[in-house]
């Protein structure tokens, strides 16, 4: 039945939800800043890998294990030069920094590549798929993605309470002030915590190119998507995080069941009844400072 | 006894008010000096500069020999100085244990260890996994005492212990302190409360409005003296009929001997 | 006091003028001027149609277009704290109230003003949705509401789906009295969405939001009503920006829901404020100008352009966070009299 096949979709569709949204919400517990440029961040990591499998003969596995780390570094140095003054500026800085970065990254993708949409090769991946039924069948890389996401979101989990700098990372989101009493380079660890944010979006991000086609301009559609995985799923907890892209991903999938046309108005909605009828989310934070 | 922490002409401005201005002072080893003075008299500030928490703007800090004036909040842990905050500041999401651990991060290795911290505390064994924000004064006090000491400071600076704190609570917690002086670390403490002060200290400074007005050894200083001291009331034999602080007066200094 | 050194401190002689009585006044003589001044401008641009080409008010158009956004939406950002990079949506919802209008047979330029009040009334219960966020994430919410009520529109196909439509009922207008019509139309808006600015900042409701500013809890607590407070701007930015959407469409005579429901306009608003000078009611007036004058210079570099203007919004945000205004400013020079100066009367 292709609602069933909708369903299953949706799904499996929070899973990249999830990965998109993760690094948003770690950037937001531990700085308290959205990163406007998020999904542009996204966009460029996708271009990235495509230009690294067209021009080398790095094969797309290859280009992920370059890609990741690459914006690892890159998320790390933009922490340090940019964000780092902007967060001692104001607070309206930081969101016109990341959105000067948006404008900037959107604009020299297409600079570079044209409004042309690409697609990343993923080979017999992209189309090899599980057959349930007649009907229902869900594809290898869509259960990957939601594998993967599962996997990234149990090691940051990992990461932050069992290991010292995920603590430090923890302490520094309660209090900074009382962190660097102790020891923490506030610097470093928001550093950190960009590095993993955009390692993450840049996963997500590839992962996204090699489902679907992908163009400059996308990338403010997948902030907004994150952002809703975020809300929908309650602020502070990673696994709501999990939960909300989950919603959002089955919202979208039923509403283009209905009509395709309703796709992502459907997912709005959800949005917006959530923030109307449960603004703190499906799963609230404990709450904290 | 070798001279641990020397501050000499400190000043600490906040914005255009020195809240700080222009304060000797020194900790040998082995010592507990202590700070007391009215609200707003600058002690938290003066605490808060030797920790690095706020620029100094004028004067120098010497740490063991060496001139820590311009360094980093973060990097003097691993110098040998640790603050704990007034108001305690435990991080509310992380559990005790965390608390502690956090310590660590940038700790040196001596003396101080969890189990060892735990021993001076022992409510902390049944408590590890609870998180702090559910503590009560009292404890969360001994959390963050302990949060410092495992970092085994070689200057541990204590800022208003019993700020918000039952009397008892507070002596408990500083009964603590001589074990801690034990085991190798000197104390340079803030105290509102004078009395619990001069019970503890080896040496005490009295400051008003950001100025050192007396200093020297409790036993050597009376009640008078400090009374005069902490209030800023001018030193004349006919005090009574005379009423109110006269910020202008000179500072009554006692000399350290 | 019987101190034996006499010594005349700062205080006392402060005290000593304070003794007396004082007068407060709102503006200087820089404000006077200014009004002055800014009363003759506006007077010639109205004249403007009769003496210039229409090349000239055109070009105005899209200046005192941008002039009116930018200063809605500082008036939410710079004085009610609320950062929306969502305000395109009332800029479309005017559009198209406009041309909904227009289909029920009210004069277009008429309904300019109407969309105003059209826009106040749909931001009533968004606010309600929008305010349940706070911050960075109030930003982004405002933005997925922009993308609903765009998506939302795009379903109307009577008003063109998602390609837009035209605007028909002008064509029976001589051109260049339509033209004409249209700059007096845009003058007027962006000159009453100023006035409006000018005129809260100088209320009761400005002095509130001026301190809420400052201190939000503070403010609370001396008895103001914060979310009154926030969501009075809100509307009269929604009012503001649907009036300029009016504009839009009545000067292009299309509407195309990508254009005017697009997140660059929130991109142009941030730009001009943050280069003016965020919070003072002169950034949007000297942001809009630079603003106007780098998009003339730039239009022909194509995405350099864009480029370009991330990369100043940028190095503003970081090394200009009070604008050109701003840095100007703290000079003391006040163009607007919306501070408050003490005089002791001697």
């Amino acid at each position: 039945m292709n609602w069933l096949n909708a369903v299953l979709q949706g799904l499996l569709l929070g899973g990249l939800y999830a990965l998109f949204a993760c690094g948003l919400s770690l950037m937001f517990g531990v700085m308290r800043i959205v990163n406007l440029a998020h999904g542009d961040f996204a966009v460029l990591a996708a271009f990235l890998a495509y230009s690294t499998v067209s021009g080398t003969p790095l094969g797309i596995l290859g280009a992920t294990i370059v890609v990741i780390p690459v914006f690892a570094l890159l998320g790390y140095l933009t922490q340090r030069t940019l964000i780092q003054r902007a967060l001692q500026t104001g607070p309206l800085s930081t969101l016109l920094v990341t959105f000067g970065l948006s404008i900037i990254i959107q604009n020299l993708l297409l600079q570079g590549y044209s409004a042309d949409t690409r697609a990343l090769p993923a080979g017999s991946l992209v189309s090899a798929s599980l057959k349930l039924s007649g009907q229902v069948s869900i594809s290898y890389l869509a259960l990957l993605t939601f594998g993967l996401a599962v996997v990234v979101l149990l090691g940051l989990q990992a990461f932050l309470s069992r290991t010292a700098l995920g603590r430090m990372l923890r302490a520094t989101a309660d209090d900074r002030e009382a962190a660097t009493l102790v020891g923490a380079d506030s610097r470093h660890l928001y550093g950190v915590a960009t590095a993993i944010a955009f390692a993450t979006v840049a996963l997500a991000g590839l992962l996204f190119a090699m489902r679907s086609s992908f163009d400059p301009s996308i990338g403010p559609t997948r902030l907004l998507f994150a952002f809703e995985a975020v809300v929908i799923g309650g602020l502070g907890s990673l696994w709501g995080t999990l939960l909300g892209g989950m919603v959002l991903g089955l919202a979208q999938t039923i509403g283009a069941q209905l009509d395709p046309a309703l796709t992502l108005l459907a997912g709005h909605v959800i949005f917006l009844a959530v923030l109307a009828f449960r603004p703190q989310g499906l799963i609230p934070a404990r709450s904290t400072a | 006894m070798t001279t641990l922490l020397e501050v000499a002409g400190l000043t600490v401005h906040h914005g255009q008010l020195a809240a700080v201005s222009d304060v000797d002072l020194s900790v040998a080893e082995g010592e507990i000096v202590a700070v007391i003075g009215a609200n707003g008299a600058g002690k938290s500030t003066l605490l808060g500069a030797v920790a690095g928490a706020h620029r100094a703007s004028a004067g120098t800090v010497t740490f063991a020999g060496r001139d820590v004036t311009r360094l980093p909040a973060h990097r003097r842990v691993a110098a040998g100085i640790c603050l704990v905050p007034e108001g305690r500041r435990l991080f509310p999401s992380l559990t005790v244990e965390e608390n502690l651990l956090t310590g660590r991060y940038r700790g040196r290795n001596g003396p101080w260890t969890l189990p060892r911290v735990v021993d001076l505390f022992p409510w902390m064994a049944q408590r590890r996994r609870q998180v702090s924000a559910q503590l009560s004064g009292g404890e969360q006090q001994a959390v963050a005492i302990g949060r410092a000491l495992v970092a085994n400071p070689r200057l541990l600076l204590l800022d208003e212990l019993s700020l918000g704190l039952a009397p008892v609570v507070v002596r408990r917690i500083y009964e603590v302190l001589p074990e801690i002086i034990a085991s190798g670390t000197s104390i340079l403490l803030v105290e509102q409360d004078v009395g619990q002060a001069l019970r503890v200290a080896d040496r005490v400074h009295c400051l008003l409005e950001g100025r050192g007005v007396l200093a020297g050894r409790p036993a050597d200083l009376s009640v008078a003296d400090v009374e005069r001291a902490y209030f800023g009331l001018r030193s004349s034999p006919a005090l009574a009929g005379e009423a109110g602080p006269a910020p202008d007066a000179e500072p009554v200094e006692g000399g350290s001997r | 006091m019987s101190a034996p050194t006499q010594r005349r401190s700062v205080t006392d002689g402060l005290l000593d003028r304070a003794a007396g009585p004082v007068s407060v006044r709102r503006g200087g003589r820089a404000s006077a001027w200014t009004g002055v001044g800014l009363f003759a401008v506006v007077a010639v641009m109205a004249y403007l149609p009769y003496v210039a080409y229409t090349t000239v008010t055109d070009a105005l158009i899209t200046f005192l277009l941008l002039l009116t956004v930018s200063s809605m939406w500082n008036l939410l950002a710079g004085y009610a704290g609320l950062v929306s990079v969502g305000q395109q949506a009332y800029l479309g919802l005017g559009a198209y109230a406009v041309l909904q209008l227009s289909d029920w047979g009210v004069q277009p330029f008429v309904g300019v003003f109407l969309a105003a009040g059209v826009c106040a009334v749909i931001a009533v219960p968004t606010s309600l949705l929008a305010f349940r966020l706070r911050g960075d994430y109030f930003a982004v919410g405002t933005w997925v509401i922009a993308e609903v009520y765009r998506l939302v529109m795009v379903r109307d196909t009577a008003l063109g789906g998602g390609s837009g439509r035209s605007l028909t009922t002008l064509s029976t207008l001589d051109q260049s009295l339509r033209e004409a019509l249209t700059y007096w139309v845009a003058l007027a808006v962006a000159v009453l969405s100023v006035l409006a600015g000018y005129l809260l900042i100088r209320s009761r409701l400005g002095l509130a939001l001026t301190a809420v500013r400052d201190n939000e809890v503070a403010a609370a607590s001396a008895g103001v009503d914060v979310g009154r407070a926030k969501r009075a701007v809100y509307l009269l930015s929604a009012a503001g920006t649907g009036a300029a959407g009016g504009v839009l469409l009545v000067s292009s005579l299309r509407v195309q829901p990508d254009t005017v429901f697009g997140v660059q306009w929130s991109a142009y608003m941030i730009f001009i404020v943050i280069i003016g000078g965020l919070g003072y009611l002169e950034g949007p007036l000297i942001g809009s100008l630079i603003f106007f004058a780098l998009q003339r210079w730039l239009a022909d570099y194509g995405v350099w352009y864009l480029v370009l203007l991330g990369a100043i919004a940028v190095a503003a945000a970081v090394w200009l966070p009070r604008g050109v205004w701003g840095a100007v400013s703290s000079r003391g020079v006040r163009l607007f009299g919306v501070g408050y100066r003490l005089d002791a009367k001697r």
